[in-house]
């Protein structure tokens, strides 16, 4: 199957005409497949899946997967590509078209959306000029996508930029972050104000008297 | 309050070295051979004399479940999977461990493997967990590198190979057949049972499937003792246990507790109380979002362990307690839960994957009150038909949170529905038809 006729590749989507794993890639790829039977290659198709869009957002600044990738995913793994199809889209991580150069997922979900997601919601809005999620900005650096429980609930709201979480986020914080990240830098992850990890604020009432070192 | 020195996880803030070097210093890895020494039988005896409940939400027996696995090898290989999948909104304790104590749990996956006859085990860690996969992956690869993975992994004669295997972003792969299919490299579609993972699992063979929590405390038990462990808590809800306070607290974090403790003195003396005192509270969630909300009545006395919060309608789960104050409109904070069922929902089922998206509209005019009184008893039939009709549980998870909330707020989901009606006049009401 070929990129223009698959039903993924919409119209308006930027389909490279082909995809090829670079040096980085294949090394990682030796090591993945290591970890199954060797019978039970289709085990790779998540992190092929991870692979490829990492390669994609290093070599193009936008981190998704074309379809030609799949279908190169398909041909390593040595299954039907439709198998890597419905992969890519039935988990969310995998973006099935371009996105901007940092994407920017913002929890919904009630224990941050109690602790206020909805101003790191309109923070975001406010200083790239995304007015909706699944947006992305006008000079390409930024996409918003809401994303459902992150897993870091003490520390809501959290933030999602590329791989890192920023935690304990207000509007102010998202804020800097952003414009931060429009200045090309990259601002250390975790509490934006200071907390010891999953400690409560102001520090550990418990483990004080373990001595680490 | 529970003393530092009967704390299992003593890195859970990241204060000190979560290397190698670090966790020995802790007590982890100390003499692992000899524990693998007592033999399977004896590990799963321990394990079960502890009353060891499944961390992941279920609190499923862990001795019990590990001997449902094949007693001897056969031809197919025996697997263990450890779930990572950490995503049951309010829970963020496995996280902890992954990032800060990940010894813990590579050498909890040696014994517990060795225990189920498992030469390999694969630990499935969110996708979005990405600095805690490398966190796990680099004491991984610390372990290999000093022998206590790999071949006689830590000198116990016992082959042993563990794997990360991350996810995508899909809260269904925390079910453990999800999880199997996600592993082989498919959708996150849970399974039929039986066959049950134990006979049938992973690559269909025996696999068994535990939460990181579960498999992370194993080694302390071991060391210091079933008996140690099941002297916290109370009968049938045993050990010590991480929890998770989040939402309208003034101080929320993790901490580790024993069990049975009330949960007004958990949520006072480790997460500073609720915003604006005790009398502010509204309601909590008080195991995750999957179990019914209680209200501040029941909060006010209930114990925080698995039988006493099943006592009261709801659930320990995995401890993740998220409280509302009074500034909170519960009806909108579970409406956000059922967008969320609905965009976790895999489709496999009917029931779900048409209720969910069904609950979820129904419960956003909820929100307003675009509806009709009846329409609560409507909603409360649907989430019947749905609960226990389904191939895995996240049917009836979508289902709880709405039950609880219709037993709980009735009458405000009632104001509300008057309320709109008396703003907007009754002839623009809704037509339940639609729906």
């Amino acid at each position: 199957m070929t990129a223009t006729t698959s039903p993924l590749a919409a119209p308006d989507r930027t389909e490279p005409t082909s995809f090829a794993f670079d040096a980085i890639s294949l090394d990682a790829i030796a090591k993945i497949l290591a970890k199954y039977p060797a019978d039970k290659k289709a085990s790779g198709t998540l992190p092929l899946l991870d692979l490829a869009q990492r390669q994609m957002g290093r070599v193009t600044g936008s981190a998704w997967v074309p379809v030609v990738a799949m279908d190169e995913i398909a041909r390593v793994l040595d299954i039907a590509p439709v198998r890597v199809y419905e992969v890519a889209t039935f988990y969310l991580m995998y973006n099935t078209k371009p996105i901007g150069r940092h994407h920017l997922q913002v929890c919904g979900t009630t224990p941050c959306w109690l602790r206020g997601s909805d101003s790191v919601r309109d923070a975001i809005k406010a200083c790239t000029g995304i007015k909706h999620y699944g947006e992305t900005s006008e000079d390409g650096l930024f996409t918003m996508s809401e994303v459902e429980c992150l897993g870091g609930c003490v520390n809501a709201p959290i933030l999602q930029v590329d791989d890192d979480y920023y935690e304990d986020m207000n509007a102010e914080s998202t804020t800097a972050l952003v414009e931060a990240l429009k200045r090309g830098e990259k601002p250390a992850r975790g509490s934006s104000i200071g907390r010891q990890n999953s400690a409560p604020e102001g520090g550990p009432l418990t483990l004080n008297t373990i001595v680490g070192e | 309050m529970l003393s530092d020195q009967d704390r299992i996880f003593t890195n859970l803030y990241g204060i000190h070295d979560a290397g190698l070097a670090g966790a020995r210093r802790r007590g982890d890895w100390d003499n692992t051979a000899a524990l693998i020494a007592l033999g399977r039988d004896k590990l799963i005896e321990e394990v079960k004399a502890s009353g060891l409940r499944g961390r992941g939400g279920a609190g499923f027996p862990t001795g019990l479940k590990w001997s449902f696995m094949p007693k001897e090898i056969g031809e197919r290989p025996h697997y263990l999977v450890i779930n990572a999948d950490e995503s049951e909104p309010g829970s963020c304790k496995d996280r902890d461990i992954l990032r800060h104590d990940p010894h813990k749990l590579v050498e909890g996956a040696l014994i517990a493997s060795f225990a189920m006859g498992a030469h390999a085990c694969y630990i499935y860690v969110r996708g979005e967990y990405y600095n805690e996969a490398m966190a796990l992956q680099k004491a991984i690869d610390e372990a290999y590198d000093a022998g206590l993975l790999g071949k006689n992994a830590a000198g116990s004669g016992w082959n042993f190979d563990l794997y990360v295997h991350r996810g995508a972003g899909a809260y269904i792969c925390g079910e453990e057949t999800a999880m199997l299919e996600s592993i082989e490299g498919k959708k996150g579609m849970p399974r039929l049972k039986p066959p049950f993972p134990a006979a049938c699992g992973l690559y269909g063979c025996p696999t068994t499937v535990n939460n990181v929590e579960s498999i992370a405390v194993v080694p302390t038990i071991l060391r210091r003792g079933a008996g140690w462990f099941a002297g916290f808590g109370r009968p049938n809800n045993t050990g010590t246990k991480l929890f998770s306070i989040s939402g309208h607290v003034n101080k929320p974090c993790n901490f580790e507790e024993q069990l049975g403790v009330p949960l007004k003195e958990l949520i006072e003396k480790y997460a500073g109380g609720v915003r604006g005192g005790w009398d502010n509270l509204l309601a909590i969630i008080p195991g995750g979002s999957s179990v019914p909300m209680i209200n501040a009545e029941v909060a006010d006395t209930v114990l925080a362990d698995f039988d006493s919060l099943r006592a009261v309608g709801s659930g320990l789960g995995t401890a993740a307690v998220i409280v509302m104050d009074k500034s909170t409109d519960p009806i909108k904070a579970i409406a956000r839960l059922a967008h969320f069922y609905k965009h976790e929902s895999c489709g496999q089922c009917t029931p779900c994957r048409e209720g969910t998206g069904w609950m979820k509209r129904v419960m956003d005019r909820m929100v307003e009150g675009r509806a009709e009184a009846a329409e609560i008893d409507v909603l409360w039939q649907v989430t019947k038909q749905i609960e226990g009709h389904t191939i895995c549980a996240l049917g009836d998870a979508a289902a709880w949170p709405i039950q609880g909330l219709i037993k709980n707020f009735r009458p405000l989901m009632e104001e509300r529905i008057a309320e709109y009606k008396r703003s907007h006049g009754a002839k623009h009401s809704s037509k339940m038809a639609a729906e």
